[in-house]
């Protein structure tokens, strides 16, 4: 049971969303602007920043939600989500490209802290071709996902552990995104847990 | 010199705001909800939490402005301030903030870390559902606001003057208006 009084049925963040909406849309816009707003990092490629911060923090609903998301915007087969798994347990050795990599690596130093990022990261994002705005997304992707895991873990939600589920948040915040779709109806399988 | 190129003069989070105007409004109506919208923690508890957040995690922008916003709400008392970032626990404030800043201090450290004692602490000392809802999002967004200011090594004046300013224009007329 999470921590304070959620409404039932719904996985994760959607739980203390619905429970307070003034803080809501501003969550919701943010989400939106840094994952699915205009970019030169692809749709892919800022889901698979979230989802291995959210890895690295330990949090099962965002790394498998986003993860799924990812694999979606990359194709939706098996290859795809064995991708994001391989990237997750490490990224220098998954098949990105050396930008990517330049810029998960700021990512996680993110993670740790602000502070660890270095001279040197960001002289190797840049060096791999990745713009100042690159660089500022990827830290407010990292930061933003060090908030959302904690908002998720810090109020002990609900996180069912059916992949199913998780293939068909991927497919419809791929296909919808993060404010136009109704996320707040409870799921079919609340019933059964 | 910051990691990026960002308009100068500009201190902690403005700098990289000025460059991403889309995240900004968004960035913008959070702070502004969580710390100035109705409800019943006070501006001043709000900004305490977001404050003591900023110091574990040693950002010194967020928490020098938030603890100067914080001390105007409470007519510029910025000693407090400096106590409960020492040490709440003796701090001279209401049980429920300490138990509340006991909670946001686990969410500093990692969301995992808050235990059901944690939370059982806070609502014997009077918290309820919606206040701890608070504290942990308050303590969240800023581990985001804290990692965005130090991810990009911004600028952060010296002058401890510069932060009573910005905290009195926080304090008063809040996070969202042009610069």
């Amino acid at each position: 049971m999470a921590h304070i009084q959620l409404p039932e049925g719904l996985p994760g963040i959607r739980g203390p969303l619905v429970f307070s909406p003034a803080t809501t849309q501003p969550l919701c816009d943010l989400v939106e602007a840094l994952l699915r707003g205009p970019s030169t990092l692809t749709l892919a490629e800022r889901e698979i920043i979230a989802t291995y911060v959210s890895a690295q923090n330990d949090c099962y609903y965002c790394q498998t939600s986003h993860g799924s998301t990812a694999a979606q915007h990359l194709g939706g087969g098996s290859a795809e989500y064995e991708l994001i798994g391989r990237m997750k347990l490490d990224c220098e050795t998954a098949p990105l490209s050396d930008k990517m990599k330049a810029l998960l690596a700021i990512a996680g130093q993110v993670q740790k802290g602000g502070k660890f990022v270095t001279t040197e990261d960001v002289e190797r994002a840049r060096s791999h071709g990745a713009t100042d705005k690159e660089i500022h997304d990827t830290v407010l992707i990292a930061a933003a996902f060090c908030m959302f895991n904690r908002y998720v873990d810090g109020l002990d939600t609900w996180q069912p552990r059916d992949p199913e589920l998780y293939v068909e948040i991927g497919r419809q915040t791929a296909a919808l995104g993060y404010v136009a779709r109704d996320w707040k109806r409870p799921l079919p399988t609340a019933a059964s847990k | 010199m910051a990691h990026i190129r960002v308009p100068e003069g500009l201190p902690g989070i403005l700098g990289p705001m000025a460059i991403s105007p889309e995240t900004t409004k968004a960035l913008r109506e959070l702070a502004e909800v969580l710390l100035r919208g109705p409800n019943t923690l006070t501006a001043a508890e709000r900004e305490t939490i977001a404050t003591y957040v900023s110091s574990q995690n040693d950002c010194c922008f967020c928490q020098l402005s938030h603890g100067a916003a914080a001390a105007e709400h409470m007519g510029g008392n910025y000693e407090l301030i400096d106590r409960v970032k020492s040490d709440y626990a003796t701090a001279e404030i209401p049980e429920k903030l300490k138990a509340l800043l006991a909670v946001a201090g686990k969410v500093q450290k990692g969301g995992k870390y808050v235990t059901p004692e944690d939370v059982e602490r806070a609502r014997s000392a009077g918290a309820t559902d919606k206040e701890i809802h608070d504290t942990v999002l308050i303590a969240a967004a800023f581990c985001m606001f804290n990692r965005y200011v130090d991810g990009l090594a911004t600028w952060q004046p010296s002058d401890p003057q510069a932060y009573r300013e910005m905290g009195q224009r926080m304090a008063h007329e809040g996070y969202i208006r042009t610069n």
